[in-house]
């Protein structure tokens, strides 16, 4: 095999690169229902937040919080993410987590445990993988702030 | 499940109020599963025959870690046998060890030689981004520093080093939900080496004794968070004029149970190799991480 016909390769990989991209943006209402709507992704959640405050890792990162208003905020936040008809109404990503300084660290662990909160609930692969497509777009508006 | 929801949150808060410090997760790091790709036979993190951006095992900023690994893969004439281990410090940089046997089955009686071997001392380092949450992927700068340990068969091939140093930029990106909903991680590496037969062949040649800029491509779909498929390209110098030198290809099954454990299996063509004409076979990988 030439140079020349493994740049072709690359350029094949790329613009397969490019076609996924655009498919991980496209509009997608399934979500909503596949996680099971706004009581379905509340279970989830809630399921979160026992593990959070199991894991040494980011428990001390959520010391203090209003716990109600917590859980409400991000169940909203999913919810509306995944499509459902709901609406955030907590603060800013980036304002909330000013200060706080998390880590890639803390942002795998709770990632990890939003993969195991969906996988308890019966969630699947499929839809986990586009819960997160779309929640990976706040890392940085999370992370080290 | 169903939601209490006036119990289970008064619950939460008296558990989140406390915080109380508890015994470390006995984990092997925080980055999620499989993300930290497997061993590849010169001991970089990778797949099995391509370094791939991700570093070894499952460290993230605030951890260190690392892998141990053995390999074999059994082609037509020849059988390659590969200890590694490698250390992640914080996410940042991979430092890995190999030693590679190739068992000259065929031709050992001919040669007068049961093995060739060498030892690889690699050394990575990720420049920027991150595999799953940079919009450019995670890009790595490599090194890979090898050293024969039995030169007479190589030199009488017409190598002229029996060391040499391999340089590579790996790019790694996943995309979520990117094939039927599966995540697919793609990786892209170039490398400058003069190596032949990846080194086991000594380094430079009658033919070409310069460094040769070579392209490794692969493809890794996430059926779920425990079995990974994929393919692997990796494109080759041709230096000694005694006998050409194909590029390598995979097909690779890998079960990543949990953080601790994968195991690889792959059907690998290594194309021609000292005369001896398309050279493939089974592969398999077991790999711990710590």
């Amino acid at each position: 095999m030439t140079l020349r016909q493994g740049m072709i390769i690359l350029l094949a990989t790329a613009a397969l690169l490019g076609g996924c991209a655009s498919h991980q943006r496209a509009v997608e209402e399934a979500l909503y229902q596949d996680l099971g709507e706004r009581s379905g992704i509340a279970d989830i959640v809630e399921d979160l937040m026992y593990r959070i405050v199991e894991d040494e890792r980011i428990a001390f990162q959520f010391k203090g919080i209003d716990v109600v208003q917590f859980h409400t905020n991000l169940t909203d936040q999913l919810c509306e993410l995944s499509g459902g008809p709901c609406t955030y109404s907590g603060r800013a990503m980036t304002e909330v987590h000013e200060g706080m300084d998390v880590t890639e660290t803390q942002f795998n662990a709770l990632a990890e445990h939003l993969i195991l909160a969906m996988e308890a609930n019966g969630v699947s692969t499929s839809a986990q993988n586009r819960l997160l497509a779309r929640l990976v777009e706040l890392h940085p508006d999370i992370t080290h702030r | 499940m169903t939601v209490n929801a006036t119990a289970c949150p008064q619950a939460l808060a008296a558990m989140l109020c406390l915080a109380l410090p508890l015994p470390a997760m006995a984990d092997a790091g925080s980055r999620l599963w499989a993300t930290g790709g497997v061993t590849t036979i010169e001991g970089s993190a990778g797949g099995g025959l391509v370094p791939w951006a991700v570093l070894a095992g499952y460290a993230s900023d605030e951890e260190w870690g690392g892998t141990v690994t053995l390999s074999r893969a059994e082609v037509d004439d020849f059988t390659l046998d590969v200890t590694g281990a490698a250390v992640n410090w914080r996410n940042r940089v991979e430092i890995s060890i190999a030693r590679q046997t190739l068992d000259l089955d065929t031709l050992g009686s001919a040669l007068g030689e049961d093995e060739l071997s060498q030892d690889v001392v690699g050394l990575k380092v990720r420049l920027f981004g991150d595999v799953l949450y940079g919009d450019y992927g995670q890009w790595s700068l490599g090194l890979q520093h090898k050293r024969q340990r039995e030169f007479d068969i190589p030199r009488t091939i017409g190598a002229e080093d029996d060391q040499g140093t391999d340089v590579y930029l790996s790019a790694s990106k996943l995309f979520f939900a990117a094939v039927a909903d599966r995540n697919l991680l793609v990786n892209a590496t170039v490398r400058g080496t003069r190596a032949n037969q990846g080194g086991l062949l000594g380094f430079g040649g009658d033919r070409n004794d310069g460094y040769e800029a070579v392209v490794e491509t692969s493809i890794a779909l996430l059926l779920n968070r425990s079995w990974v498929v994929g393919a692997e390209y990796r494109q080759k110098p041709d230096n000694l004029g005694f006998a050409t030198e194909d590029d390598w290809w995979d097909g690779f099954v890998a079960w990543v149970p949990d953080r601790r454990l994968s195991v690889t299996a792959a059907w690998t063509n290594l194309g021609d190799i000292a005369g001896l004409e398309d050279q493939q076979g089974p592969y398999l990988s077991l790999q711990g991480s710590f």
